[in-house]
């Protein structure tokens, strides 16, 4: 596409099929303490 | 649901329902919001708009973006919400545990939420007995998950270091047993922090969050010594050292910026300069009252410095002296399922905060406040209707959420910051909404351009 450059080709339903195995980071555990920050969480299965 | 915003330079639009994100032309740009008031607008419009655009390229341009919305990647629906009670209703079970090892504290710090290290009661230590309790009650309570996350905070939690070593190793001595995995964390403000520690911490802890706001005089000014003198002086070399003996990965150096300091972004450039790689500097949650509270005044200040950081941070990035900032990490291809993205941070379902006697809250920021006591380690969670509460918290449920692009993103923001600015769990942080809102379109930014080199 000449106009549109799409950055990620993962789309948030895909992980409805195959999702909340709870075994990834708790949000507030990583660094944050006061602030939830989960969308830079990292899923379990990707790493 | 799009969200379109220009920054540095980029045009990006969001597809908020499936987490897409598009970079594109100027044409593209005003091509897609056309389309969004009315599909047959957008090719006249655009023609109109950009002569240089000949028929078979707008015809194109159209196709495109009826391309994505074909692919479910523009204008996405939003399918989530028909499964949120099925989200909202799951079993749960405990996974994190954030141990107030010590409720004491050898800083001072202004603007400290724990009260100086206190919670607002008496200063006390996590005993071995009640640090075992939280270890069992973790297995017993986590079912099938094997990754179990421990973090030992306060307070200082080197003040009560060797009860740490022992919990750490009755954990490790079960982890077989019961095929549980613990990943630990350190919360520590680095006065007691030695080789010894150093040592241990390199062995048994995934991750150390080392208290630091930046400057000198800032740092000093909110987180003087019990003596008043400032503590930046004791603490930075230690720092130093523990970031090098961690291979500057696996720790956070994280601050907290306030009223005083709203160009933070010079903090983060200082800790970067003396060369941290993994920095994480957050605003201050703090009642309207205190002087350091950040005020709606301080928002466009904040924003801008928001920017600038992103913008610095790109530019070290090309010069090969980039850094990681925890608050623009976004994981766009191997982030959170949309489970996890609708049911938050876990406070008060999967993430449980232990007091120094065995007492069990929502989460550490909620500990000291009796409404929300949930029971204890000897007779397990007895206020189930609180937990209930924090299960069916999230972004349908906050009136404010649903229409917000950044809620895939947040999941609806802190719970406890809801409650201490609003009375309630299901309400929004107006101020912590802007500036995440913000913090995600520096994100996006920084990944259009890093994509573009």
């Amino acid at each position: 596409m000449k106009h549109i450059k799409t950055l990620n080709s993962r789309n948030f339903k895909e992980s409805m099929k195959k999702g909340g195995c709870g075994e990834c980071q708790t949000s507030c555990q990583s660094a944050c303490k006061t602030s939830c920050t989960v969308g830079n969480q990292t899923c379990e299965h990707k790493k | 649901m799009i969200h379109m915003f220009k920054n540095n330079g980029y045009n990006i639009v969001l597809d908020v329902n499936s987490g897409c994100v598009h970079v594109v032309s100027d044409a593209a740009y005003d091509a897609i919001a056309l389309y969004e008031k009315d599909p047959e607008s957008a090719k006249p419009g655009i023609m109109k708009k950009y002569p240089e655009i000949k028929e078979d390229e707008a015809d194109e341009l159209i196709g495109d973006i009826e391309s994505l919305i074909e692919a479910g990647q523009l204008f996405s629906e939003d399918i989530y919400e028909e499964y949120i009670d099925d989200i909202a209703d799951r079993q749960t079970v405990v996974k994190a545990l954030c141990l107030h090892i010590a409720h004491d504290c050898n800083l001072a710090c202004r603007y400290c939420f724990a009260g100086k290290g206190e919670y607002n009661g008496e200063s006390a230590l996590m005993s071995l007995e009640v640090g075992k309790k939280a270890i069992d009650f973790l297995i017993r309570s986590s079912g099938g998950r094997r990754n179990l996350e421990v973090d030992f905070f306060g307070g200082e939690p080197l003040m009560n270091f060797e009860v740490v070593k022992e919990i750490v190793a009755y954990g490790r001595s079960l982890e077989e047993k019961y095929n549980k995995k613990f990943r630990f964390t350190l919360t520590t403000n680095g006065v007691l922090l030695n080789d010894d520690v150093l040592e241990f911490a390199n062995k048994e802890m995934s991750n150390l969050v080392l208290s630091i706001d930046g400057r000198r005089e800032l740092h000093d000014r909110m987180r003087p010594s019990r003596n008043g003198k400032g503590s930046y002086d004791i603490i930075l070399p230690k720092f130093i050292r523990a970031a090098e003996k961690r291979n500057q990965t696996d720790y956070y150096v994280r601050g907290t910026f306030t009223h005083f300091n709203t160009d933070f972004d010079k903090d983060v450039l200082h800790l970067a300069d003396l060369g941290f790689k993994q920095i994480s500097v957050e605003p201050v949650v703090a009642d309207p009252s205190c002087d350091y509270a950040i005020t709606d005044e301080d928002i466009d200040k904040i924003c801008d410095s928001y920017d600038r950081l992103a913008k610095e941070m790109l530019r070290r990035e090309k010069e090969g002296n980039g850094f990681n900032f925890f608050h623009f990490m976004i994981d766009l291809e191997g982030g959170p399922c949309v489970a996890k993205r609708l049911s938050g941070c876990g406070s008060g379902t999967e993430y449980l905060a232990v007091t120094p006697w065995g007492d069990l809250y929502p989460c550490h920021q909620f500990v000291g406040n009796e409404k929300f006591l949930l029971g204890n380690l000897d007779e397990g969670i007895k206020r189930t209707d609180i937990c209930s509460d924090f299960k069916r918290c999230n972004v349908y449920s906050k009136p404010k959420c649903r229409d917000c692009f950044a809620k895939f993103f947040c999941s609806g923001g802190c719970a406890a910051n809801a409650y201490n600015f609003n009375g309630s769990i299901n309400e929004s942080y107006d101020t912590g909404c802007v500036l995440q809102k913000k913090r995600i379109e520096c994100a996006l930014m920084l990944k259009a351009a890093v994509n573009d080199y």
